[in-house]
């Protein structure tokens, strides 16, 4: 019996998430509800079985995430026994925070301020996140155990070498740690696991007909009333699916008719951009993903 | 432009089921690349992503604006430019970290480890190579054998790599001249064999043209072994040579869900295992044997090297975090004394004596260098003699830990025989190393009990021992302030003893000088002989420059809590050196004194010392009078 790379991904991504449990003072697993949110909570069940994942997981909501990502993120912490907490910040509750009127500040005030609030109103040390260092070229050389100071800010030429499998989690009181279990992991890793380990993902991942308006070179679902039509925009139905997920009118969609998990395979295998050009927040600058990670986005 | 290697799409396209359960069944590779950017490695990355199809055209237009832009091709695609990741390298043109980096072919999966070449990177290297099954050593054709040459392969062959490339990059530049190929892999082999290198492979390429890349090149008919890629589909992983050892694991998470179930969870180091097999739990060397290997798909037959699983055992025996479970007739060794190689990381150096944290496996314990041996100088391989390693050094060492910890050596288990030490005060990761062998000496030198302990001595005395450990610069006034309370002490009745730096350096310590590693060494022993004294139920009194936080800390932490009284005399330096009495200031600033504490040598004051005397608003007899009545008031002085 010799292990496949898929065996080899998972077993060190348990190995990580028992890492984090057995030395962090208060882990919480943040969860986006997208496909890699999925493999990671999968993960986790699978390191801690018989029992539940000794940690909460949270999800720093925006208000503006599809409705059908709702819908499951309640269902899955149910499965998986474990508490939730959603965090919303109220600063940007009370202010009405939207993408469509207030452009980055979205991003800034719900996620980045959000999930420092979140962070610091409950005390956690350790933050799991399902990022990729195939995703983007300043995560390729971020650690797995990420430090973030008091004020939570990452510095990038500050970081702690990480050798073997031995992470050093100790950290000074106030001092939390970011923590990538699936680091390793590509798009198409994630693809495959989900499809051996039959994981359930948000169905817009899959190819329907769904209304949508196209503006700025995006094609945009029209999820619910809130969206504000541009004079003369009328919702044309589309057979789209999405290759990430996050606030509805951020997320570009792709038109496809992959409806199943192989077809969504398949045309990933055979297409030619990748997963990060439907998010808007990459586009402004070669550099800007590190800039945000440095006053703390995740 | 897809090269036939990974002309996938067809089958893709046809029969994705079919692709898909042969792409599941694939391996995993992980490899290092070693060279300079002089050598071309960013575009040999770039130019293997780029062949198995990494590169989505989004990505691949932003490439050709930035090639256009900062491109060093004229123009011309400039792969370097996909994996310098971080904008300050960007700038610079250099990659100043570890890069992970993903791609496939039709038979593994590969992550490459994309480390920067400079000798100051050397700790960004080794970080790298810890994890490698496999190590890809870049030359130049135009330029030969190099001393980063020889340090890349050094530092390679010192973290166990087994499998190692030597890929000769550039050949377009010469012409694809079999002869100068020839030529590096022969000056390369005589100094592969004498470091202790057994074997390597040597392949022609030119990442720029793409020559033996993916397939054989007809620029080098004369070449008849596999390209890069082909060879790195084919080698042996490190994993299924670990399979073949005897079973290993340490344990990391112990699961109890409840009362009647206590499993023991862990990455499997080496080995197999199966329900029904004998077992040893170390270092306590109880037995058991296997009851079942738990998996929320259900239970399994049998377990491997590289698996993260859960284990019960048949019987309800002690068995916690850092325990290693182990074939019953094929134990660890355990021991708390070691041979290692050591990797330093950190700007502040490594000082024999000074305490730190290892990690090893799931075991964190406080360990200190007894003995450095030598530095090992990576450009010429040589031996020098040196007391402490400063940042990138790589040296041979003792080391000993507070207690005896299960392992394995390097060479046999990189999983129970290599560590980290961590900075007790900054919590950073500052070494690492490799274990070599346990000391014998670890085995035969055991504690002896004594009947009459240090409560007895105390009770004698009708006192609570205590250390007052005076710390500030010379000329603050340890010594006389420490002489006045040593003499209030006695006149009360006390029995105490003060050491004096000056008077100890006469004796006891008249081997050590002044540098940082002997002023280490220094506070060492006298935190030692305090103890010795404390346990004979005495308050000691001691006055010490020690001007390092990490030291005065070691020393707190050799005594019970709450002994180890920190008294800073806290003169401003301008004052010291205005009333230099012993003349040393003078000297210092003239010169002729070297390492001298606030003049070319750090003092790091205490951040929050159990006393602070401000001797610029007390005189010593009111200074001595406070310490005394603080003292005498903070303790019930009689037992």
């Amino acid at each position: 019996m010799s292990l496949t790379h898929l065996d080899r991904l998972e077993a060190e991504s348990i190995h990580i998430l028992r890492e984090v449990a057995a030395e962090a003072g208060k882990p919480v697993m943040l969860y986006s509800i997208g496909k890699d949110s999925a493999v990671m909570l999968h993960l986790a069940k699978k390191a801690f079985h018989p029992s539940p994942p000794p940690f909460p997981l949270m999800h720093v909501d925006t208000t503006w995430k599809f409705r059908a990502m709702y819908e499951l993120r309640d269902r899955a912490a149910a499965e998986a026994g474990m508490e939730l907490i959603v965090h919303r910040n109220p600063d940007a509750e009370r202010q009405g925070i939207n993408p469509f009127d207030h452009g980055s500040l979205h991003t800034d005030m719900w996620k980045t301020e959000g999930l420092k609030q979140a962070l610091d109103k409950y005390g956690f040390d350790a933050a799991f996140g399902g990022a990729r260092r195939d995703e983007e070229k300043s995560r390729a050389k971020e650690r797995v155990f990420s430090f973030r100071s008091a004020n939570h800010r990452w510095d990038p030429k500050n970081q702690r070498p990480e050798l073997w499998r031995l992470y050093n989690a100790r950290k000074a009181k106030g001092e939390s740690i970011r923590v990538f279990p699936i680091s390793n992991w590509t798009e198409l890793d994630i693809w495959q696991y989900i499809r051996r380990e039959g994981i359930e993902i948000v169905p817009l991942y899959f190819a329907a007909p769904r209304p949508t308006v196209e503006r700025d070179g995006l094609i945009l679902m029209v999820d619910d009333e809130r969206f504000p039509l541009r004079e003369g925009e009328v919702p044309v139905e589309r057979s789209i699916r999405f290759r990430t997920l996050g606030c509805y009118p951020l997320t570009g969609a792709v038109e496809s008719d992959a409806a199943t998990l192989t077809d969504v395979i398949q045309e990933m295998l055979l297409t030619t951009t990748s997963e990060r050009q439907g998010r808007a927040i990459d586009h402004d600058q070669a550099a800007s993903m590190e800039k945000k990670k440095q006053e703390g986005y995740f | 432009m897809i090269d036939p290697a990974y002309a996938t799409d067809a089958l893709i396209a046809e029969d994705i089921e079919a692709y898909l359960a042969g792409h599941e069944a694939k391996s995993m590779l992980r490899f290092i690349t070693c060279g300079s950017v002089d050598d071309g490695k960013s575009t040999l990355i770039g130019r293997l992503l780029y062949d198995s199809k990494m590169i989505f055209e989004d990505q691949l237009a932003s490439l050709t604006a930035d090639s256009k832009a900062v491109g060093t091709r004229g123009g011309e695609i400039d792969f370097a430019l996909l994996v310098d990741g971080l904008a300050a390298e960007r700038e610079q043109g250099i990659t100043i970290d570890v890069a992970y980096r993903f791609f496939a072919t039709e038979k593994r999966k590969f992550i490459v480890a994309d480390t920067p070449g400079h000798e100051q990177y050397t700790r960004n290297m080794v970080t790298g190579a810890s994890t490698a099954d496999l190590a890809v050593i870049l030359i130049d054709a135009r330029k030969g054998v190099l001393t980063q040459t020889r340090r890349h392969s050094t530092l390679v062959h010192l973290l166990g790599i087994r499998q190692i490339v030597l890929a000769v990059n550039k050949m377009d530049l010469v012409d694809y001249d079999q002869g100068a190929f020839d030529a590096i892999v022969a000056d390369y082999r005589g100094f592969a064999q004498a470091i202790g290198i057994e074997d390597f492979t040597a392949i022609p390429i030119s990442g720029v043209a793409g020559d033996n890349i993916t397939g054989a090149s007809a620029n080098t008919p004369w070449y008849a072994g596999p390209s890069l890629i082909g060879h790195l589909e084919e080698v042996p992983v490190e994993a299924d040579r670990l399979a073949a050892a005897p079973f290993r694991m340490a344990v990391q998470w112990v699961n109890r869900p409840n009362l009647d179930f206590r499993g023991f969870s862990g990455l499997i180091a080496s080995g197999r295992v199966r329900p029904g097999d004998a077992v040893r739990v170390l270092p306590s060397g109880k037995t058991s044997s296997i009851e079942r290997i738990v998996t929320m798909g259900g239970d399994l037959d049998e377990a491997v090297a590289g698996q993260s699983v859960t284990i019960t055992l048949a019987d309800e025996i002690d068995c916690s975090r850092g325990d290693v479970i182990c074939a019953a007739d094929m134990p660890l060794e355990v021991a708390d004394q070691f041979e290692a190689t050591l990797v330093w990381m950190a700007e502040e150096s490594m000082f024999p004596g000074r305490p730190y944290l290892m990690k090893i496996s799931a075991v964190t314990v406080p360990a200190s260098i007894t003995e450095p041996k030598y530095e090992i100088d990576v450009n010429t391989q040589a031996h020098l003699p040196s007391k402490c390693l400063g940042l990138n050094a790589i040296g041979v060492v003792n080391l000993s830990t507070d207690r005896a910890i299960p392992f394995a050596p390097y060479a046999e288990s990189a999983d129970l025989g290599g560590f980290i030490l961590i900075d007790r005060l900054t919590n950073a990761t500052v070494g690492a190393g490799m274990i070599h062998f346990a000391l014998r000496r670890a085995h035969n030198i055991h504690w002896q009990a004594i009947d009459i302990d240090r409560e007895a001595h105390a009770r004698q005395k009708n006192q609570r021992p205590r250390l007052l450990w005076f710390t500030g610069l010379s000329g603050s006034g340890k010594s006389t302030i420490a002489n006045l309370v040593e003499k209030k002490l006695h006149a009360l009745g006390r029995h105490s003893f003060l050491l004096d730096g000056d008077n100890v350096r006469h004796g006891l310590n008249r081997d050590l000088g002044f540098t940082d590693a002997d002023r280490v060494e220094n506070i060492r022993r006298v935190g030692e002989v305090a103890k010795l004294m404390t346990d004979a139920g005495l308050i000691v009194l001691t006055a010490f420059i020690s001007p390092f936080r990490a030291e005065r800390e070691m020393v707190r932490r050799m005594l019970p809590e709450g002994e180890f009284v920190e008294i800073f005399i806290d003169t401003p330096l301008e004052v010291a050196e205005a009333r230099d009495v012993k003349g040393l200031y003078a000297k210092a600033r003239a010169g002729k004194l070297a390492n001298f504490t606030g003049i070319d040598s750090p003092y790091e004051a205490p951040e929050t010392p159990d006393i602070r005397i401000d001797t610029t608003r007390m005189s010593p007899e009111d200074a001595a009078e406070a310490i005394v009545d603080n003292v005498l008031d903070a303790w019930s002085p009689v037992i």
